[in-house]
């Protein structure tokens, strides 16, 4: 079954699926990701890159006199800025995380929580309390 | 910030907060352009004047208004609207406000002009009032910005009057 219609199966059985998968593939090992400090590094890209573009596309503007230019840098920088920081570029991935394998993850199970006596006590000593109110 | 639509509506609020502010800044930036406008009015002609059928007085007028105006112009204008107003007392107001005529301009190349035309709209008086009556014309402009604060103003000329008896 291709990545793309397997991706389809899990999310029509209610299965959460990321969107990223869903870009036109051609080949299974197109699945691009962002790792969290790529994450980072594109949220301060975005938000210095647009507020560079407002800065000029004021200050272009203003100096000539022109309003339609103003919003046309601004829209240019906009769609620049999207170019750059939406798409999962490779430069967003240098320090990726590296999962345990599944097998890894047997050896070590998750420890079990215990309940102690001293808490059932404790409740009936509430219930008490609350019937004599 | 972990996947494609989260960026993207990120990306989208934050840009569309940007361009607000910055149409905030254009608008406020209007502040300080000082505008020094001049107007002329000239009344030609006075076709008629008459008391309308159990009704109010009536006057038709011919003027010759001349304006420069290019001074209102900012580049966050998107036109000017302007209107020539007939102001005068009488005893029952003490103001009369008339509209007689009106006209947007769309640009600053147009905003010096000179224009022959009689009243666009009626000057009706409420009453018989109008016989000798002194009164002042006004050249109202309201800059319409592209983003922002409207800016109003006028130019008051007065001497003009009008005739003691009916034409």
């Amino acid at each position: 079954m291709s990545y793309f219609t397997q991706n389809s199966l899990l999310s029509f059985l209610g299965y959460p699926v990321s969107l990223q998968t869903f870009l036109p593939l051609s080949a299974p090992s197109l699945h691009f990701t962002m790792d969290w400090q790529g994450q980072k590094l594109a949220e301060q890209i975005m938000q210095i890159m647009l507020l560079v573009f407002a800065v000029t596309a004021f200050v272009a503007g203003y100096v000539l006199g022109s309003f339609q230019m103003m919003v046309l840098v601004y829209a240019g920088g906009v769609t620049l800025t999207g170019l750059i920081t939406i798409p999962n570029w490779p430069f967003f991935n240098r320090h990726p995380l590296n999962w345990l394998d599944p097998s890894e993850a047997e050896k070590h199970p998750k420890p079990q929580v215990t309940v102690s006596s001293k808490k059932k006590g404790f409740k009936r000593h509430q219930l008490v309390f609350y019937y004599c109110r | 910030m972990h996947s494609f639509g989260y960026r993207l509506n990120g990306l989208l609020t934050f840009a569309v907060t940007i361009l607000a502010l910055m149409c905030v800044i254009a608008s406020l930036s209007d502040n300080l352009n000082i505008p020094s406008p001049s107007a002329e009015i000239q009344i030609m002609n006075i076709n008629w004047f008459q008391k309308q059928p159990k009704g109010s007085d009536e006057v038709s007028l011919r003027m010759n208004i001349s304006a420069d105006l290019q001074s209102l112009f900012t580049w966050n204008t998107k036109q000017v609207f302007i209107f020539v107003a007939a102001e005068y007392e009488t005893r029952k107001n003490s103001l009369n406000q008339v509209s007689l005529w009106d006209a947007i301009i769309p640009a600053k190349e147009r905003a010096k002009f000179w224009i022959r035309s009689s009243n666009k709209y009626r000057f009706v008086d409420h009453g018989k009032n109008l016989r000798g009556k002194e009164f002042n014309l006004t050249l109202h402009w309201h800059v319409m910005p592209k983003t922002g604060k409207m800016f109003a103003d006028k130019i008051v000329m007065s001497g003009y009057s009008l005739p003691e008896e009916y034409i």
